[in-house]
């Protein structure tokens, strides 16, 4: 089962380091990654996406809980909840295609926000399968470049996470 | 006043309550060297290799329940003590380990003497610190000690440059300190207690089983008064020996790879296990599957991811044993089931008739009348000769397997081995420690001529201490528990397992000041351990020379169930 994890841990240095080495240390997967500094920039906010059986689940929320640096967890996907991600992507824009592109970009709800003669970069934002899916519906061959923010997510309703 | 961060670092030490430091100086930390040398209150001890000065840290530890301390310079330094912080991250031993560090300007650019210590104990340490400006130095190393002895203790680094220690600031010593992201739970879940007491006085085959969290709590008040007020059998585990007294009729010895058969037939069998302060390592459990399957198991542990990692269990409960075992007291006590006070273990006869008749096997039975010195006899000998009431550090194999069935111990803080990491070179470096902590007691450190090579130098150490440790080597001249796996699951090919071209251990000792002996018949063997213990103020260097052919049973061969134990063939010919 995909879980997203949310955390809120010391903003010093090395603590991104102790997330990170615990997954690797104990063979646990990191699908995505996010990290930057609160509104408290004493504390970083770090979302974490990973995949594995319950029990396995259970053993990495508490072995991140026990890192010191960690302030507080909570495990997104027990509950209702919102994932964004950020995607650029720049395409190949030739005279023939660009208007078509535009549409495309328009339909997933993007925006074009730099333009060449030959190429657009566009930003989109959304669930990671809206993401594949407009990386699916442009021809591979157009493609010149993507950069993936990685998944940050918040719970719905009137629960945060805070200090 | 302001004093220089080297001052400062020491006197923290002081405010701590340090009585020693175990170290080694170099370049990065020449300016502590220069503070400690200006005072009295912390006695350094200057060990001879650093992963001598991190068990010695560790053996103080370990029988004295206080924080080690070690001292150590940058790079090579902290390098060489990595292996010894493993071994107390391993066991959970409180440990402050205060490594140098080139200059701050320097660090990241490849100096001399340059590691990223932080980097490089991250994944053995319970905590680790780099300090970059000296007006942090004392709150940090409150934190260090703050950490390393609360909640489930272990080892912490604190790296600091050496401009650090070189630049001033005002110094006091914070009385307390809070970590924001650190609370460890000290009360159980009261319902979950209730509902673990509950399971415990309804049990028809009930067990105990106790580890090394037990001794670090300080529960074995509590856990002899639980035991004893239900009449239940315990079984202990490598780390966990001297918790409960080994000598009570309740006590079924260890349990595990090379525990009883009556302990291991008993976690097999038994209906509601009560895991306290034991952590379900690969050892013990063996396959899952085949781990105590009629059981319903109540778990206590201080740290929530030790519970359910391998085993599931039912009752968990978190917090400190000592906590959660008086509550069990408490409402075992108001419980109109509890056992009659006289004779606890009445009502549980029956199970008690099945645990005597697997008792009645005596799995540790040895040959006797053999010609060769049998370990099992050179450490029946020493229990005897010193009452049970000596210090015993081991190092790892075969001699640490036969220490923990034959040395049969009734107190804590006695029994000092690495039982997670399992690190060879352990026992003659932490025995020193022991010793230093307990300057009038006997302290022996049970070894093998391969395990007491990769410290030997320490006995320089000895010397110049005049630490008295009795080393009883079982010298077989082979790495006996390779050698015993490849003689079960190699066909006997023993691959690089022999050891030889041994020095002459007697003249190796008294090489470096101390008193050698070599016993190679087993009527000798009684005779000299009496000399040597009658020389009170020595290190007695005992080179006993055993049946290389020994081999540790019970055994359960990996891949099996505690019911199906290699027992030794001496007993079936009994």
């Amino acid at each position: 089962m995909r879980h997203i994890i949310s955390i809120l841990l010391e903003n010093e240095s090395g603590a991104l380091s102790r997330v990170a080495g615990l997954f690797s240390a104990r063979g646990y997967n990191i699908e995505s990654l996010t990290v930057a500094a609160t509104e408290d920039p004493s504390l970083s906010r770090m979302t974490l996406v990973t995949r594995g059986s319950e029990d396995v689940i259970e053993q990495i929320t508490k072995q991140l809980n026990k890192l010191v640096d960690v302030v507080k967890l909570l495990d997104l996907t027990e509950g209702p909840h919102i994932e964004r991600e950020m995607m650029l992507i720049k395409l190949k824009a030739t005279s023939t295609a660009r208007d078509e592109l535009k549409r495309l970009v328009d339909i997933f709800r993007g925006h074009i926000i730099d333009v060449t003669s030959s190429t657009y970069t566009v930003e989109l934002t959304g669930t990671g399968e809206k993401l594949d899916a407009f990386i699916q519906a442009v021809d591979s061959d157009d493609i010149l470049e993507t950069v993936r923010s990685g998944v940050s997510g918040i719970a719905r309703g009137e629960k945060s996470l805070h200090v | 006043m302001e004093l220089t961060g080297a001052e400062i670092l020491v006197r923290c030490l002081k405010d701590e309550g340090v009585e020693y430091v175990f170290g080694y100086p170099g370049g990065a930390v020449l300016h502590v060297y220069d503070a400690l040398y200006q005072q009295e209150d912390v006695k350094h001890i200057l060990v001879r290799h650093e992963q001598g000065a991190t068990h010695a840290a560790d053996g103080y530890a370990r029988s004295t329940g206080k924080p080690g301390v070690v001292l150590v310079t940058s790079g090579p330094g902290a390098t060489n003590a990595i292996t010894g912080i493993a071994t107390a991250h391993m066991d959970s031993i409180p440990m402050v380990v205060i490594t140098g560090q080139v200059h701050t300007w320097a660090i990241g650019s490849d100096a001399f003497q340059e590691v990223d210590s932080v980097g490089i104990t991250r994944p053995c340490v319970k905590h680790n610190f780099l300090v970059k400006d000296v007006k942090d130095l004392a709150i940090t190393i409150k934190k260090a000690f703050y950490l390393a002895t609360t909640g489930r203790p272990g080892p912490v680094v604190v790296d600091v440059p050496k401009d650090v220690t070189a630049q001033r600031t005002e110094y006091s010593y914070p009385k307390e300190v809070s970590i924001r992201s650190y609370n460890p739970v000290l009360k159980g879940h009261p319902g979950q207690i209730r509902k673990a007491v509950d399971l415990m006085l309804t049990a028809k085959k009930p067990m105990l089983y106790t580890g090394g969290g037990v001794i670090l709590s300080g529960a074995q008040n509590s856990l002899t008064e639980m035991t004893r007020m239900l009449g239940f059998p315990i079984t202990q585990t490598l780390m966990g020996l001297g918790a409960f007294p080994a000598t009570d009729p309740q006590s079924l010895g260890m349990l595990g790879m090379h525990g009883t058969y009556e302990a291991n037939m008993a976690m097999h069998h038994c209906d509601v296990l009560v895991a306290i302060g034991a952590r379900f390592d690969d050892r013990v459990v063996g396959v899952v599957k085949y781990f105590c399957p009629e059981a319903q198991i109540i778990h206590v542990d201080i740290d929530p991811s030790s519970i359910s990692k391998s085993v599931k269990v039912h009752v968990p409960i978190v917090g400190d044993v000592d906590h959660v075992v008086k509550e069990m007291i408490r409402l075992i006590r108001e419980d109109k089931r509890k056992p009659d006070p006289v004779a606890p273990m009445q009502q549980l006869a029956q199970w008690w008739d099945q645990i005597n008749e697997w008792r009645s096997v005596n799995c540790l039975k040895y040959d006797r009348a053999s010609a060769l010195i049998k370990p099992q006899y050179v450490l029946e000998t020493l229990y005897r000769l010193t009452e049970g009431d000596a210090y015993v550090t081991s190092d790892v194999g075969q001699h640490q397997m036969w220490a923990a069935q034959f040395y049969k111990f009734d107190k804590p803080l006695r029994w000092i081995n690495s039982g997670g990491l399992g690190t060879m070179g352990f026992g003659l470096p932490a025995a020193m420690g022991v010793q230093l902590a307990h300057p009038d007691a006997t302290v022996a450190c049970v070894t093998g001529e391969a395990s007491i090579q990769m410290c030997i130098q320490e006995l320089s150490t000895c010397r110049q201490y005049g630490l008295p440790i009795k080393i009883i080597n079982l010298n077989n001249r082979y790495m006996g528990m390779v050698r015993q796996w490849q003689e079960f699951f190699y066909e006997g090919r023993y691959a690089m397992s022999y050891m030889d071209a041994l020095p002459d251990f007697v003249k190796l000792a008294e090489s470096y000041g101390h008193v050698g002996m070599s016993i190679d018949k087993p009527a000798d063997v009684e005779p000299a351990l009496r000399e040597a213990l009658k020389l009170k103020d020595r290190l007695v260097f005992m080179d006993f020379i055993t049946d290389q052919t020994e081999n540790v049973y019970p055994m359960i061969a990996q891949g099996k169930g505690h019911h199906e134990m290699h027992l030794s063939p001496e007993r079936e010919l009994a």
